[in-house]
This record gives structure tokens, C-alpha cells and sequence, in this order.
């Protein structure tokens, strides 16, 4: 175990890590900054958003979406690493959904890009597989005993996305109008759409 | 194994907390410790299960103290160790000597990569036999307690649920995580009454959880 009186600074700890491996060939810095660039301007939760209005203005397409969620989203030009099989759950008036991935931070990155630092935190990952209510009350959404609440461990290479409810109201909008409504937070299961900028 | 990853159900980590506004990354170095930990497995000549192998077999302390990249970071080291592509202490002497420390640094190793090969790409893959279990089935998570890595997490064992759904067949991370081979199997979500989980006061919910063919028998009672 590392000792515990002096740690050394973690972001150093990094650099050392990437001098020791650029130096020697080992890695190239520009395809890691082609990883890095992509998960912060290509790939996030935009391209869920855009499946999900889709679906809420689509009924065919929603249903080919619950059956067969990575073909459904490959539809839509997004696939790729953690994607493989996705599964898409459709909240309603009596089920919510929530995801989680409990062993380490298992997300669907085609559709959501990399997850928020809540998902990754312990105290998400420990307690929302115990006391989902009382957290997602936590997080502000409250929902009424007759919910039925499903939460999903994401333990396997399987990513699962939530269809949330399109939210009342937006009856005239159109497929465009609808994206910014679609959250990530509201397709982890932790927020309804339209609900904050989350 | 039983490591400080399997974080289910656990207490004393308090409120959830959501910083705002949140970037994808906070710091610089956290985007370099993502592109480094992706990195690590191609050269390390490992895998993703081996990846969160190292992850689960980090120290208590180390797990919590650096964060979620720091995290990431410790199991980049740790499997580039593992195959002798970087010498133990050879990171921990950089570090130092970038701090304006001035130590030895030891000598490059003569890399010891797995003998592993992936028989094709991602993690799935076809299984001859039929699934032993059927959705609607009532089945019950083993109480094993492997030493390796599993995914089997701590929370479910012993408990009974019901097939939810037949995922796709997929290498077994157990075996795949140290290179003894992708022994692929069917995986079912299964369901678990919360009840069954946490007793009796615990809230009402049901907790699906995709688990592997041999993490289940059926439940005779």
C-alpha cells in the first residue's frame, strides 16, 4: 500500500507516466490528443438527445429502438467503443428506470460520451442500488410511491440508455425543438426531460 | 474478488455530489490519465478486463485518494508493470525527479507481455449450447467468493431473482481479465427484489444486474 504520509501529486504522477512511454516510442502524444478531443467535442450526450427526440416523434423508429437499441442508434450514425450492445428502457407513467454501474463506471459512450463525475463517485455507485428513491429525491426528482423503480447494474459489456418521457406539453415541437429538451441526466434515469440543463 | 470496486450497497460515502458546470475534464492531466489508461491496454498487450482487474486490485487508499482519472492513472502503472514494459518504481522516481527530486531511475526491463490474443474484436461472442436458463425462471446468484476478478458483485450472492432477459453470449471477464482464456457464456439480467437484497424495510425496487451463466443455479425452493 502506498504510503500514506506522503502521496505524490497525482497530476505529476501522470506526466512521469507519459514521459516514460513517449520517450521510449511507446505512445504518441498527438493520438492521445486525438482520444482525448474526441470525447470532449465529438462524441457526448448531443447524439443520445437527438435518438430520444427521435423516438418521441417516430413511433416506428421507437419501436425498433426498444427492440433492438444498438441497431436502432447505429441508425443514426452512432456506434462505436462501449457500444457494443445497448439496450434502451423506456420510463412512463408507472416505471422509472435508473442506471448505474456499481463495480466501475461501465456508460454508453456513443450515445452519452463519458460519464459525469457523479456517476463515477462512490457514493452514487454504492447507494443508488440500496436506496434509489431517497438518492434520486437527492438529486430533484421525486416520485410518487406507485412508480415502479428499476435500477440497472451495468455488470456486463451491455450499456443500457433510458428512454425518459417526452415532457407534457411539447405536443407542437418539433424533432429539432425536442433535442435540447433530452438531458443526460434524464437518459441515466436520474432527471425527467426538460426538467434542468443537466 | 472481494476489492474495494464492488462498491454496491456500501455505506458512509454521504450526499451525492454534482459539481456545476461540469467539463468532461476538470484538469489537464485527468484528460491525460483517460487517454493513458485507453492506452495502456494496447501497450501492455492486456485487455479491458484486465484493465479493471487492476482497477479492483488497487489498495484501499490508493482507490479513494487520487479520484476517479487518478484511479485510472494507478491502473495504466499497474499493467504496464504487469508486463515489464515499465520497471516497478519506475514512475514513482520520475515523479520525484520532476518534483526536482534527483534519484536513480531503474533500468527499462525486457518486456514479459501476456501470451494472449482476442479471437475476435469486443466481447462478443457465439456459445454452442442453449441457454440453461429461460426469462421468467427463478434462479439464485452463487455465493462464490473468487480470488480473481469477477463481476459478480458482493451485493447480489446467494440471492434469488428472476430472468429478466437473455443478453448476448460473452467472453467471461473472470478468465479473460488474466489471460486464461475468453471462455465465453451466456449472460442474463437478472432481477432482484429489493427485498431480497436488503430485507425486509428496505424501499421497493426491483435491481436488474446482467450476470454470467456460472454465477447462477436454479432455485429449487
Amino acid at each position: 500500500m502506498s504510503d500514506i504520509v506522503e502521496r505524490l501529486p497525482i497530476e505529476v504522477r501522470t506526466e512521469a507516466l507519459e514521459q516514460l512511454l513517449v520517450e521510449r516510442g511507446l505512445v504518441d502524444p498527438a493520438v492521445m490528443d486525438k482520444f482525448i478531443s474526441t470525447y470532449e467535442t465529438d462524441v457526448g450526450p448531443l447524439n443520445g438527445a437527438k435518438v430520444v427526440a427521435h423516438a418521441w416523434t417516430d413511433p416506428d423508429y421507437k419501436s425498433r429502438l426498444l427492440n433492438d437499441g444498438t441497431g436502432a442508434i447505429a441508425e443514426l450514425g452512432f456506434k462505436g467503443p462501449q457500444g457494443e450492445h445497448m439496450v434502451v428502457l423506456e420510463n412512463t407513467d408507472t416505471v422509472h428506470n435508473v442506471v448505474v454501474c456499481t463495480l466501475c463506471s461501465c456508460y454508453p459512450w456513443p450515445v452519452l460520451g463519458l460519464p459525469p463525475s457523479w456517476y463515477k463517485d462512490p457514493a452514487y455507485r454504492s447507494r443508488v442500488v440500496r436506496e434509489p428513491r431517497r438518492v434520486l429525491a437527492e438529486m430533484g426528482l421525486d416520485l410518487s410511491e406507485d412508480v415502479e423503480v428499476r435500477v440497472w447494474d451495468s455488470s456486463s459489456e451491455v450499456r443500457y440508455l433510458v428512454l425518459p418521457q417526452r415532457p407534457a406539453g411539447t405536443e407542437d415541437l418539433a424533432e429539432e425543438d425536442l433535442v435540447p429538451l433530452v438531458t443526460r441526466d434524464s437518459m441515466v434515469g436520474v432527471a425527467r426531460a426538460g426538467a434542468s440543463a443537466r | 474478488m472481494d476489492g474495494v470496486a464492488d462498491l454496491g450497497g456500501m455505506q458512509g460515502f454521504g450526499a451525492v455530489k454534482r459539481p456545476e458546470p461540469e467539463p468532461v475534464f476538470s484538469e489537464r492531466w485527468e484528460a491525460r490519465a483517460f487517454a493513458l489508461g485507453l492506452l495502456s491496454m494496447r501497450t501492455s498487450g492486456t485487455n479491458l478486463d484486465s484493465f479493471r482487474h487492476a482497477l479492483d486490485r488497487q489498495a484501499v487508499l490508493d482507490y479513494f485518494a487520487d479520484g476517479y482519472f487518478g484511479r485510472w492513472c494507478h491502473a495504466a502503472e499497474t499493467l504496464l508493470v504487469d508486463s515489464a514494459i515499465l520497471a516497478p518504481g519506475a514512475v514513482e522516481a520520475r515523479t520525484r525527479n520532476l518534483m526536482g527530486q534527483q534519484v536513480p531511475e531503474p533500468p527499462i526491463p525486457t518486456p514479459d507481455k501476456p501470451d494472449y490474443k482476442p479471437t475476435a474484436a469486443g466481447s462478443l461472442r457465439p456459445v454452442d449450447v442453449a441457454p440453461a436458463f429461460a426469462v421468467g425462471q427463478r434462479v439464485r446468484a452463487r455465493d462464490l467468493h473468487p480470488l480473481r476478478h469477477t463481476r459478480l458483485v458482493r451485493y447480489v450472492r446467494g440471492r434469488r431473482g428472476v430472468i429478466e432477459r437473455i443478453q448476448p453470449s460473452a467472453v467471461l471477464p473472470d478468465t479473460h481479465a488474466t489471460f486464461e482464456g475468453e471462455n465465453p457464456q451466456h449472460v442474463y439480467a437478472v432481477s432482484f427484489d429489493s427485498t431480497e437484497l436488503w430485507g425486509p424495510d428496505a424501499e421497493r425496487f426491483t435491481l436488474t444486474i446482467d450476470l454470467w451463466e456460472s454465477y447462477l443455479e436454479a432455485d429449487a425452493s
